[in-house]
C-alpha cells in the first residue's frame, strides 16, 4: 500500500507532506518523497492535495495490487478518479460531492 | 532540544473526530476562553476519517429513542456497558448530525426534506470530505490555537490533578510543555498491537488508522487514571486483502454472509458483532472457508453505486475491484476478521469516567475512542462526547486555577526525550522491536493467528516477553524527530498490550467470542463477572479493580 511521486512533475509545495495523516512523506530540496512507503494507510489525502497530479496511488501486489495508477482531478463538485492500467487503458469515475452515497 | 512553554485555558490532545468538534463547542459556547489543540498530524486529514467515511451509523431516525439506541448497543455488548453514558450520547446524536450538516456535510434526503435511513440507526451520506469540513470550521475559530505536527507523550499530573501535558514537534524537534486549567484527551484508540492481517509491504493497509498507537490510554495508564474494559478488544469483519467495511454490502445491497458451499451462515452464530466475527472464524476452522459476502447478481446500478461508494471511504476496494476487471455483482466478495484493536468507539476499552466525560484525574476529560463504557459511538457519537467533554471542561476552569509545572519535572522530560538520540547506535531498530510485539501479542494474546484464542499459560508468557521488549526499547536510538515519535508510539503500544493481558486473564469467562475467547473458560460466567473489569498502574503494578455494572437508568459518579 503506497504511492509514487513523480519528481519530474513534483513543484515541491509540500501540500502532501503536510496533510499526510502519518506523516510520512517528507521533502529532499524541493522535492517530497515517501521516506516510511509500508507505513501509508491508503488514505489517498495526498492524491487529493496535490495539484500538480504528481502523487498516485496503487495497491500493494500483496493485497492483490496489478500496477495500476490512481489520481483525482478536482472540477468545481466533481471528483474525478482516474485509474491508470499499465496496458495504458483508463477508468474514470466521476463522483459529484453534492451527492450522497445510494448506500 | 528547544524548549517552549505554552499556556492556555483548555488543552485539546488529538484533533480528530471528538477533538475538533470540542473545539467547536468551547469556542461557539465561550468565545473567551483560550484553546490549543494539539495534532500528530495536520487536523485536515488526520485521525480516523482521512479517507472518509460511507455513513453516519449512530443516529435517532424516527420512530426510535435514545433509550433504544443504549438497548442496542448493551445486547451488542452483552450487558458490559455503561448506559449512563450511553444515553448521555445518544440524546445529542441527532443534534450533532444536523450541526454537521449545517457544515456542508451531504445527507440523503427524501422529497419531504427527512434524511433518508440506512436501517434503524443509519443515515447515508457523502462523507468524502467530512474531516476537512470539520477541520476547516476549526480552523476558522480565533481563539482555538492548532498546533498541527505536534507529538504529546505525557500528562504533567500532580495530586492526581492535570496540570498540562508535554510533547515535541515532529519537524521542528521543539520540546513543548503546555500548561492548562482543563485537559481534554481525544486520541483515539490503539492499532498496531497485533500482527496485521496484512504483514508486509501493506501492513498498515488495516481497519483502524495505523497513526493511532493508543498514546491516550498509555499516558492515562501511566498517570495512574483507572482504565475499563480493555479486554473487550475489538475485531472487525471486513473485505480481504483491502480491509474495507463489509456494511456498505451488507446492509446497503442486503449482502449476506456465505461459506465457500454457498451456505448462509450468519444465522447460525448470532448477529452481534463478535458473532458475525466468530461465525467467518468458526466456518474456516470447520474448513468450509473461505467465506464471502454474496454480492453476485446484484445490478448494474448497484455495482456502480457500490464502486462510487467505496471510493468516498476506502478507495482500495473499488481499486481492487476495477484491477481484477470484475465488478461486485460478478463476484462474491471475500471476507474476514481483522486483528484485534482496542477502542473504545466501538467496544467498550477506555478511561473510567463519569457522565460528565471527566476521568479519575481532576481536570482531565476523555471522548471518543479513548474514552470507555460507551461502544458503538462511531462518528456521530465521537462527536457528542465531544461536546459533553467541552462543555464539562469549561465547567470546570470557572473555579480551576492554573497550576505551574516545576522546572524540574520539564528538564526531567527533556532529558527522557533526548535519552533516545544520545543512545548509541541499538542492534534493535524501533521496526524489530514492533514487529516483536505484534508477533508476541498474536501468539500468546489470542490474535489471528489462534483464531483469537487464548489460555492464562499463553498469557503469562505475552506479559513477560512484553515486559522484555519494554525494557529493549529504553536503548533504541533516534535519529530525528519523526524516529523519536516512533519510539514513543512503539512504548505507547506496549504499555497498552500489558493492559490488555492483564484484562483479558482478569476476565476469567467467555462472554463474546473472539473478542475474548478464554479456552480456560469457555463459558459465560454470569455469577462472577457480570461487571467491569478496571485497571489503575499503581507503583509499577497493573492493579485490577472489579466493578459493579452501573444499573438501568442509573448515574456512576466518580466518588473520590
Amino acid at each position: 500500500m503506497s504511492i509514487a511521486i513523480d519528481r519530474n512533475k513534483c513543484i515541491g509545495c509540500g501540500k502532501c507532506s503536510d496533510v499526510c495523516p502519518g506523516s510520512l512523506i517528507k521533502l529532499d530540496g524541493r522535492k517530497a518523497y515517501i521516506k516510511y512507503p509500508k507505513d501509508c494507510w491508503g488514505c489517498t489525502s495526498c492524491i487529493k492535495e496535490c495539484p500538480v497530479n504528481a502523487v498516485k496511488f496503487f495497491l500493494g501486489a500483496d493485497i492483490g495490487g496489478m500496477g495500476s495508477l490512481v489520481h483525482t482531478e478536482k472540477n468545481g463538485n466533481i471528483l474525478s478518479w482516474i485509474i491508470e492500467r499499465t496496458d495504458g487503458t483508463v477508468t474514470e469515475i466521476k463522483i459529484n460531492q453534492k451527492e450522497s452515497n445510494k448506500y | 532540544m528547544e524548549s517552549e512553554k505554552l499556556i492556555t485555558d483548555i488543552l485539546i490532545i488529538g484533533g480528530g473526530t471528538a477533538g475538533c468538534y470540542a473545539g467547536l463547542t468551547i469556542s461557539e459556547r465561550s468565545p473567551d476562553t483560550e484553546v490549543i489543540i494539539c495534532e500528530k498530524a495536520n487536523i485536515k486529514r488526520s485521525g480516523c476519517l482521512s479517507a472518509g467515511v460511507n455513513a453516519l451509523n449512530a443516529y435517532i431516525t424516527e420512530g426510535h429513542t435514545p433509550q433504544d439506541y443504549v438497548d442496542y448497543a448493551r445486547k451488542d455488548a452483552d450487558d458490559i456497558v455503561r448506559g449512563d453514558l450511553l444515553f448521555t450520547m445518544s440524546e445529542r446524536l441527532n443534534s450533532v448530525t444536523e450541526r454537521l450538516e449545517k457544515l456542508g456535510l451531504v445527507i440523503l434526503k427524501d422529497e419531504n426534506g427527512k434524511y433518508v435511513t440506512r436501517g434503524n440507526r443509519n443515515l447515508k451520506i457523502n462523507g468524502e470530505n467530512i474531516k476537512p469540513l470539520l477541520a476547516g470550521a476549526v480552523e476558522s475559530l480565533p481563539n482555538v490555537r492548532i498546533i498541527n505536527h505536534i507529538n504529546i507523550t505525557d500528562f504533567s499530573v500532580e495530586n492526581n490533578r492535570i496540570k498540562g501535558a508535554y510533547g515535541f514537534g515532529i519537524e521542528s524537534g521543539i520540546f513543548y510543555t503546555i500548561e492548562a486549567k482543563a485537559v481534554i484527551i481525544a486520541t483515539g484508540g490503539a492499532s498496531g498491537l497485533y500482527k496485521p492481517n496484512n504483514s508486509g509491504f501493506s501492513r498498515h493497509k488495516m481497519w483502524y488508522s495505523p497513526f493511532n498507537t493508543g498514546a491516550g490510554y498509555a499516558m492515562g495508564i501511566r498517570a495512574g487514571a483507572e482504565m475499563t474494559t480493555f479486554e473487550m478488544r475489538f475485531i472487525a469483519l471486513r473485505c480481504k486483502d483491502t480491509i474495507s467495511p463489509t456494511g456498505t454490502l451488507a446492509q446497503g445491497v442486503g449482502a449476506k454472509q456465505i461459506n465457500s458451499l454457498g451456505e448462509v451462515y450468519e444465522n447460525k452464530y448470532g448477529l452481534t458483532t463478535s458473532q458475525r466475527v466468530y461465525g467467518t472464524v468458526t466456518e474456516n476452522i470447520e474448513g468450509r472457508g473461505p467465506c464471502y459476502l454474496r454480492t453476485e447478481g446484484i445490478t448494474p446500478e448497484q455495482d456502480e453505486s457500490l464502486i462510487k461508494a467505496y471510493l468516498n471511504m476506502s478507495p482500495s476496494q473499488t481499486i481492487k475491484w476495477i484491477e481484477s476487471g470484475k465488478n461486485p455483482s460478478q463476484q462474491n466478495v471475500e471476507i474476514e476478521g481483522t486483528e484485534p484493536y482496542i477502542v473504545g468507539g466501538h467496544t467498550a476499552s477506555g478511561y473510567w469516567v463519569d457522565t460528565k466525560r471527566e476521568t479519575t484525574i481532576n481536570g482531565l476529560f476523555a471522548s471518543g475512542d479513548v474514552a470507555g463504557g460507551c461502544p458503538q459511538k462511531y462518528v456521530t457519537g465521537a462527536l457528542a462526547e465531544g461536546e459533553i467533554s467541552a462543555l464539562s471542561a469549561l465547567d470546570y476552569i470557572k473555579s480551576a486555577e492554573l497550576f505551574h509545572i516545576a522546572e524540574k519535572e520539564i528538564s526531567e522530560h527533556i532529558s527522557e526525550a533526548e535519552k533516545y538520540f544520545s543512545n548509541a547506535d541499538s542492534l534493535y531498530t524501533y521496526e524489530q522491536l514492533e514487529e516483536a510485539m505484534q508477533t508476541v501479542m498474536d501468539s500468546y494474546a489470542g490474535g489471528i493467528k489462534t483464531n483469537y484464542r487464548f489460555n492464562e499459560k499463553q498469557l503469562e508468557l505475552a506479559d513477560e516477553k512484553i515486559l522484555n521488549l519494554e525494557k529493549l526499547s529504553e536503548n533504541l536510538h533516534a535519529d530525528d524527530y519523526h524516529e523519536l515519535m516512533l519510539i514513543y508510539e512503539l512504548k505507547e503500544r506496549l504499555t497498552v498490550c500489558r493492559s490488555v493481558i492483564a484484562h483479558l486473564k482478569a476476565r476469567k469467562e467467555t462472554r463474546w467470542h473472539s473478542f475474548a475467547e478464554n479456552l480456560d473458560y469457555p463459558e459465560k460466567d454470569n455469577i462472577n463477572f457480570l461487571c467491569y473489569i478496571n485497571s489503575k498502574l499503581e507503583n509499577g503494578r497493573i492493579k485490577i479493580i472489579k466493578r459493579e455494572l452501573v444499573k438501568e437508568h442509573e448515574t456512576y459518579e466518580h466518588s473520590n
